[in-house]
């Protein structure tokens, strides 16, 4: 566990470093495109330094509204919250914050940099289908992540990598409507500078999938079998999340506020189709193991 | 000087870092064992405040079973008064099975069971008893951890030098080994 945490740490400074490379990257090319010198590269690696300590300091915070949560009272889910509070302390942390999604697909996600900022988001779909048994192991599993430090690297991840995923598709649509700006006049036959601009929205193209495999690679599969595992270890009965994860493998309702960005902070992977459970681009990036292997390991516990 | 000076000073530099090592740890564990303690008090202690107000509401319904109300009230007093921790874990258990049967009674009672107060009250109940049984849970694992350090080597010198003391697990009665005989009421 302390191996795992040491492994977190490391992966998100190397994160960190990365996502600086590659807007210092884009930043020079920029301000060779537009002849502004190492202004672009001033400019970028402020950017990139905004980004890592904004998703340092407020990721959660951003995943969380992205994916529309909404914070919940004792009063207003009482089960949920006793059922948090009771593992946080078989943990020894304390008790992380509280959030409703409303989606009817049942899937649940943590996040927050440490222990002491920890979130703790649920779907609605979740509460109304689950048990009190089956809400304690999903609970428990999120737990483990928030042990792990998995949602420290796994909430820089959502929000570094949703970054480059916007300026690669900001970069393709300023090439597609002829050049930033007052560019299109001048460059209307595809100048250098549109063309240079092409070629990095293009390399940006390539780049996404590359950091959708980075995602699954970082956020490998092991992670979420540990979390299984010690999230049985809080529950001490692996039944609960096994029970949990047969209902939601069962549930055909598609999550409409997931993306590539986010997917991997959620407890199973999540899918955007109606009816089917994946689809195939969204198989390529698969961030969690097949729920029947996951399943198959609970009960051999 | 000779490199025996300072090889000599050497180790004991070594020995003297590793001591404030051990002892530093023993320190932390024996925090983290009496905040266990501290949570499971707490948890307690709720139990306590929800003892009344569930008997009362109860009573409401089933005002009969005063016998069974009359058990629990007392198992609560002696839970509160109780010493050290032999005599909690005692006490405890005594106020667990009354809880256990005055939930069994329950049972036979449609509209308690419809009462909205109640259910939440039952939420409550419930919701600290899993609390005391995960606090239970974290303290017992804290105390294996300073129990186990105070008695291996080498921390078991620091141990002994120092005073630390092993702490008493908090046990309960196994509930499933031993099944609680319910009452539903009907011979009345």
């Amino acid at each position: 566990m302390h191996e795992q945490i040491a492994a977190n740490k490391r992966t998100s400074v190397l994160l960190v470093v990365g996502a600086f490379v590659f807007f210092g990257l884009v930043g020079m090319a920029l301000g060779y495109v537009f002849g502004t010198g190492v202004t672009g590269l001033v400019v970028a690696l402020v950017v990139a330094t905004v980004l890592s300590v904004s998703s340092y300091l407020y990721g959660d915070r951003l995943v969380l509204a992205s994916s529309r949560a909404r914070e919940v009272t004792a009063q207003d889910e009482p089960r949920l919250h006793n059922l948090v509070e009771g593992l946080a302390i078989a943990a020894g942390i304390p008790k992380p914050r509280i959030y409703v999604v409303p989606e009817q697909a049942p899937n649940a996600f943590a996040t927050g940099r440490d222990p002491e900022h920890a979130s703790i988001a649920v779907t609605q779909g979740l509460l109304a289908t689950m048990n009190r048994v089956e809400l304690e192991g999903v609970i428990g599993h999120e737990l483990a992540h928030v042990l792990d430090r998995d949602m420290l690297l796994g909430t820089i991840v959502a929000t570094l990598v949703g970054a480059v995923v916007l300026m690669s598709e900001f970069l393709m649509r300023s090439w597609l409507w002829g050049g930033i700006g007052g560019r299109r006049g001048n460059d209307s036959n595809g100048g250098p500078a549109t063309l240079i601009l092409f070629g990095i929205g293009f390399a940006l193209m390539v780049i996404a999938p590359i950091a959708g495999e980075i995602i699954k690679r970082a956020v490998s599969r092991n992670r979420e079998f540990l979390a299984d595992a010690q999230g049985a270890m809080l529950t001490r009965y692996p039944p609960g999340l096994a029970a949990a994860l047969r209902k939601i493998a069962a549930s055909p309702t598609a999550m409409h506020s997931a993306n590539n960005a986010t997917a991997h902070l959620w407890l199973s992977q999540p899918s955007r189709i109606e009816g089917e459970k994946l689809g195939p681009l969204e198989k390529i990036f698969a961030t969690h193991p097949p729920i029947a292997e996951r399943i198959k390991r609970l009960e051999e516990m | 000087m000779s490199p025996v000076i300072w090889i000599v000073l050497g180790l004991v530099a070594i020995a003297l870092l590793s001591l404030v090592w051990l002892y530093n740890r023993l320190v932390r564990l024996r925090t983290r064992a009496e905040d266990g303690w501290a949570t499971i008090d707490v948890q307690l202690r709720r139990r306590y405040d929800l003892i009344p107000n569930v008997v009362e509401t109860v009573q409401g319904y089933a005002s009969h079973e005063r016998e069974l109300f009359e058990r629990v009230t007392e198992a609560r007093t002696r839970a509160i008064a109780a010493g050290d921790v032999q005599d909690q874990v005692g006490a405890e258990n005594a106020v667990t099975e009354g809880l256990g049967r005055l939930m069994a009674i329950v049972e036979a009672y449609p509209d308690l069971k419809a009462d909205q107060h109640f259910l939440a009250l039952q939420e409550e109940l419930v919701g600290t008893e899993s609390k005391i049984a995960y606090a239970r849970q974290f303290y017992n694992d804290q105390v294996r951890r300073l129990n186990t350090a105070i008695d291996t080597f080498p921390s078991n010198l620091v141990a002994d030098a120092f005073g630390f003391e092993e702490r008493a697990f908090f046990d309960i009665d196994d509930p499933v080994s031993e099944p609680v005989h319910v009452d539903l009421g009907r011979d009345q």
